[in-house]
Parts: C-alpha cells; sequence; structure tokens
C-alpha cells in the first residue's frame, strides 16, 4: 500500500511537472538558502578560528596596559629583561617564552624601501608563533647575546625589497643600521581580516633594544603553555606574579593584560556563531513561506481533484488512505525541493568558498537537518489539505463539476 | 470480517427506509419509506423522474449514505450500524459503480484505472496488472489499454467504467444512467455488456435510468414516485 501509495503521489508530481516545479521553487529557496548561510557562517568561523588558532599553539600574549579594545595608547610601564626572568624562573608547565621590542622602521635595500616592524627577541619567538625559518637559519647564540644587525625577513618584506633578487646575506638597512639577512621565513598569507602576516622582521632582542629604540623595555611577552589544559592555571598564575612585580596592591586594577589566544578565538567564533545563526533564521523564514506554497497548492490541487477523491471513496478507499495519499504527495514535494535546495546550496557555497578563499565546511547534521526539516513542513503544510480531502463526502465529490 | 459475508438469502432488503435531509422547516423527505428486496443474480432497472428519490435510494444501496430510519441489510449485514470506513469496506469488496458521466481518473490510463480498485484491495502489482487487463478484454478493449480517457471514445470510455467496477468480481454493480451520454448504438452495446456481465458471470446489477428503452432491457423494473416505489414490475419481453 505505501508502494502504491508513493507510486500514485510520484505520477501525480510528474503529471503536472511544471505546477510541482513552482511549487517546490520555494522549498528550494528556502532550503537552499538555509544550507548556503548556515555553511558560509560555518566556512568563515572555520577561517577565522584557524587564523587565531595560527597565531601559535597554546599562546597566552602579555602586554602592558589594562585590558583594551584597539590602538589605546597606553602610559603603564614596560617589561623589563627581569620579568621575562621571573616568568621563565617561577612559572611551571611553560614550553616557551619569547619576550620581544618592536619598533617601526623604514628598511631599505638598493633603491627599494619599504616600512615595516621590527621585532627584537629570541629564537623562541619562532616556535610560540608557529613561525618556520624555511630558508637561512636562527640567529645564533653569540649574535642574540652581542646584539649583533642581524635579521630574518618576513615574505612581504623580502619580496618588497628584493623582488626576485638573491636576498640571503644580503645587507639591508633597518633605520639607521646595517644589518645582515640570515634567514626567511614561510609565508603565512593574508588572515580572515586582511591582515598580511608575514609584513615584519625579526633581529636579536638586544639589537632592537640598543640600536633601534635606544631603551631597554619589553613590549609583549609571548608564552607558549606546554598543555592546553593548563592554560588558564598558568594565565591566573602569571597574573599574580606581574601583580606582584608591579607592586599592584589588591582591589586596584592590573595595569597589564594576559591574553589567551584560544578565548580570543573562541569570542571571535561566538561572534560569527551568532551571526550564522541569524542569517540561518532569516533563511528559515523563507523556508516557511514556501511551506505556505505549498499549502495553498496542495489546496488548490484538492478542490480540482474533488472527483477523482469521489471516485477512490466510491470504490472504497477509506478517509485514512486518501488522507495518506495526499500526505504522501504534498511530503514528496517537499523532500524533491529539499534535495534540490540541498544541492543548490552546497554548490552554491562551495563556490563562494572557493571565491573567498575559505575553507569548504559543510556539516552533515545540517543537511539531514534541512532535508528533515523540508519533510517536516510537508507533513505540517500538507495536513490541512490531506484532511479536506479526506473528509469530503463521496456523493458530493462525484458530483462536483 | 467484512471481506466474507455470506451469500444466502437475498442480496439486499431495505425495510421501511426513510432518507431526511435538513431540519426543521428545511427538512426534505428524499425518501419516504421505501422496501425494496433484490436477490442474487437479478438486472433491475430503477425508474423514475428527477426528485422521485430513485437516486438517494441507490446511494443507500451502494452504501455510500445511511437511511435515516429503517433498516438496510446488505447480504445480511445492518447497513445503519456501521461506521464510515466500515461502509467503505463494504463497496471495496462487494460493490462496483458506473456513473454518468464515466468519471474515470483523467490523464490517467485505461489500465490504471481499472487497476485502481484493486490497488485499494492490497492486490500485488502483478496480479492486479494480469486482472486489470482480463478484465479490459472482457468488455472488448484490447489494444486500448494503455489509453487515457481524452483518446478515448464516450462507448470505450464507459467500457473502461465497467470494467473498473467488475474487476474486483463484486456481488453488485450499480450503474446510474450508464448510457446517459451515448448515442443509441453505444447504448446497445454497453446494455448488451451489461446483460452479458448480469448473465455470464451472475453480478447483480442494478440501473438506474429515466429512459423507457433502456429499462426494456431488465428483467424487473421498479418506479420511484415521492419517495416511494411506485410500482415493481416483471419485464416478460426482455430488450435482450
Amino acid at each position: 500500500m505505501w508502494l502504491a501509495t508513493l507510486l500514485m503521489a510520484l505520477r501525480e508530481v510528474r503529471r503536472n511537472v511544471m505546477r510541482s516545479v513552482l511549487t517546490t521553487l520555494g522549498i528550494v529557496i528556502g532550503v537552499g538558502s538555509v544550507i548556503a548561510m548556515v555553511t558560509l557562517g560555518q566556512s568563515a568561523t572555520a577561517r577565522v578560528t584557524g587564523d587565531i588558532a595560527a597565531l601559535g599553539q597554546n599562546m597566552l600574549i602579555v602586554l602592558p596596559g589594562a585590558d583594551r579594545r584597539g590602538p589605546v595608547s597606553t602610559n603603564a610601564a614596560a617589561f623589563k629583561l627581569d620579568d621575562v626572568r621571573s616568568i621563565e624562573k617561577e612559572l611551571t608547565g611553560i614550553a616557551a617564552v619569547a619576550a620581544t621590542a618592536t619598533k617601526g622602521e623604514l628598511v631599505v635595500y638598493g633603491n627599494a624601501n619599504y616600512s615595516t616592524i621590527a621585532y627584537g627577541t629570541t629564537n623562541e619567538f619562532f616556535q610560540v608563533r608557529s613561525l618556520k625559518v624555511t630558508r637561512g637559519r636562527e640567529f645564533t647564540d653569540a649574535e642574540l647575546a652581542g646584539g649583533t644587525p642581524a635579521c630574518i625577513l618576513g615574505e612581504t618584506v623580502r619580496r618588497q625589497l628584493f623582488a626576485s633578487q638573491e636576498s640571503l646575506d644580503a645587507t639591508i638597512r633597518v633605520g639607521l643600521v646595517a644589518c645582515r639577512v640570515v634567514g626567511l621565513l614561510e609565508a603565512k598569507g593574508q588572515n580572515t581580516f586582511g591582515q598580511d602576516q608575514d609584513d615584519f622582521l625579526v633581529m636579536p632582542l638586544p639589537t632592537v633594544q640598543r640600536r633601534l629604540a635606544g631603551n631597554g623595555d619589553i613590549g609583549m611577552i609571548f608564552v607558549s603553555v606546554a598543555e592546553e589544559q593548563a592554560i588558564a592555571r598558568t594565565k591566573a598564575r602569571m597574573e599574580g606574579l606581574l601583580r606582584e612585580r608591579r607592586r599592584i596592591v589588591p582591589g586596584q586594577k592590573d595595569d597589564f593584560t594576559v591574553q589567551d589566544t584560544k578565548e580570543i578565538a573562541k569570542t571571535v567564533g561566538s561572534v560569527t556563531g551568532v551571526l550564522t545563526a541569524l542569517l540561518g533564521a532569516v533563511a528559515a523564514v523563507s523556508l516557511l513561506v514556501g511551506g505556505i506554497g505549498i499549502m495553498n497548492i496542495m489546496l488548490v490541487s484538492v478542490t480540482e481533484r474533488t472527483r477523482e477523491i469521489g471516485i477512490r471513496l466510491a470504490i472504497g478507499a477509506l478517509a485514512d488512505e486518501v488522507l495518506l495519499q495526499f500526505l504522501v504527495e504534498a511530503v514528496l514535494l517537499c523532500m524533491l525541493g529539499g534535495a534540490i535546495g540541498v544541492t543548490l546550496g552546497l554548490g552554491g557555497s562551495w563556490l563562494a568558498t572557493r571565491a573567498l578563499s575559505m575553507p569548504f565546511a559543510v556539516q552533515p547534521t545540517v543537511v539531514i537537518g534541512a532535508f528533515v526539516f523540508s519533510a517536516a513542513i510537508g507533513i505540517a503544510f500538507g495536513y490541512l489539505p490531506a484532511r479536506k480531502a479526506a473528509r469530503l463526502n463521496p456523493i458530493e465529490a462525484l458530483r462536483h463539476e | 470480517m467484512l471481506s466474507s459475508l455470506p451469500d444466502s438469502g437475498p442480496l439486499l432488503e431495505l425495510r421501511d427506509v426513510t432518507k431526511v435531509y435538513g431540519h426543521g422547516d428545511a427538512e426534505v423527505h428524499a425518501l419516504a419509506g421505501v422496501s425494496l428486496t433484490i436477490g442474487h443474480g437479478e438486472l433491475v432497472a430503477v425508474v423514475g423522474s428527477s426528485g422521485s428519490g430513485k437516486s438517494t435510494c441507490m446511494n443507500v444501496v451502494g452504501c455510500l449514505d445511511r437511511p435515516s430510519s429503517g433498516s438496510y441489510s446488505f447480504r445480511g449485514v445492518d447497513v445503519g450500524s456501521l461506521d464510515l470506513d466500515q461502509l467503505a469496506l463494504l463497496r471495496r469488496h462487494y460493490i462496483g459503480f458506473v456513473f454518468q458521466g464515466f468519471n474515470l481518473l483523467a490523464r490517467t490510463t485505461a489500465l490504471e484505472n481499472v487497476e485502481l480498485p484493486l490497488v485499494y484491495r492490497r492486490v500485488p502489482a502483478a496480479e492486479r496488472r494480469r486482472q486489470a487487463l482480463a478484465t479490459l478484454h472482457a468488455v472488448g478493449l484490447e489494444g486500448r489499454e494503455h489509453h487515457t480517457p481524452s483518446e478515448l471514445s464516450g462507448g470505450q470510455q464507459q467500457r473502461v467504467a465497467i470494467a473498473r467496477a467488475i474487476v474486483t468480481n463484486p456481488s453488485l454493480v450499480l450503474a446510474d444512467e450508464p448510457t446517459g451520454n451515448l448515442d443509441t448504438a453505444r447504448k446497445e452495446e454497453i446494455m448488451r455488456l451489461l446483460t452479458d456481465l448480469n448473465a455470464t458471470r451472475g453480478i447483480t446489477v442494478v440501473m438506474v435510468t429515466h429512459e423507457a428503452d433502456i429499462a426494456r432491457w431488465a428483467r424487473r423494473i421498479v418506479q420511484f414516485k415521492d419517495g416511494m416505489v411506485e410500482s415493481d414490475t416483471t419485464n416478460d419481453s426482455t430488450a435482450a
């Protein structure tokens, strides 16, 4: 009986191809846009959190100044090398600490010049920031201790200065300091926010402090925590230690900030998640409208086929069998629309992720969910017309013109 | 239980059946006490002017409607006590309908139209097809199995309708103005088919008509007037 009903419904759908297509168009668009919105949202989230994770593994960033958003100038004291030493000495579970001093400088090679940021730091910097020296080498202990003018270039800086020329062992000028290129970093490209992740160069810490900045300040400390579970605990201990060292009395606010990249990723992820949900909800409204379209056409169909229903009832169809027939028809229409919508939605978002060079993150649960939801819409909006058909009086239905 | 009723006794029996539509002042007595007994294998013509109650009576006989009062038993079952689904099952198993306007499913082939009652009887697809083809051949429609109603003449459409009515091998075929829309030659063909089915298969045929020359084909003619049976006569000079 189920098979016969299904075949009957299929024939009915095929009999009015044009009408069926137009009827399901609402569902196609609804399901398609839900799938596209959610998939694009997921892909964007994956990209953003991926970018933040690429900043470094299990990383804490310690900055002077109270927690702030955006480039607000601070008059809180910078860190000193002693602070870094005590972090290394007193905190456990730390894989690497990279103290940095930064200075914006104009770099010159031949007649090419380019303005970028010079990071003065140690070799731990490459570890905590997940950077790789692809050509040349990292700094030697002698270079790090003595403040030798050596530098390792980010890909953007190398391209700006050297284009296709050999850069290794060349001497460039950073500010007023002549400096030998000893290594080149692997390119990381742009992140989601359009920020160039290769636009900097790295020098030994004392080189930047003494020759460029002219002081012993440390701007930012990158700390890599050995175990992921220990991040929160390490962050709390770090805050305690720094409050003590900077003589902040209880009740007074911190004049420094410890950022957790995992936390940043989570925050950004939740923002894009909310956006995804919002877009999905808007798309779901069109799915609802599509469902109403189905109901509309099914009601018309019942009126149009009153005689047919009369015949079926007269030759012995039960009311439930007529109900089932129309319900199956509505569900079939919705599921056909759902299948087409899923295909279009996935295809569209695949193209979009290609164009925006984002990862294509498909959630099978969303695809299955949209499909099941369209079937549910078929039942919800098909029920009323189906019940109308099932409740027809066979005598009157047969007389219907 | 409704699929295997005994066939002893009369096929159907109406006792003082009334049918009232509407309430209060708008009350219409479509049937005002009809008693009628029809046995197995009879060929009965029901005649009367429009409004005489013959159609209402046929709706009751065909288990499409229940009497307001009185009793109606079909193969020993008291129809008045059945609910709508049980009425449907009774129709499914024992009654075939031939309507005036053919009432075939549009854009559906003759074969599929004839298969329809078997679908509701849960007959497996292969068997359904075999029975439907055999029945279409029995009504003389070889080669027309895959035509849709719009590709068939009126006479052919009515043959499809008759095939649909008898494919389940029912006890009773109710034909409402079976020749209503046909020319004289087709009328005769259809009447010959119905009388043949009655004679060879023993199917009881009750047909409603307002044409005297069609009624002449039946051996028994029941005349309705004002919601009652006016006369119930045996026709000794059947046209067949």
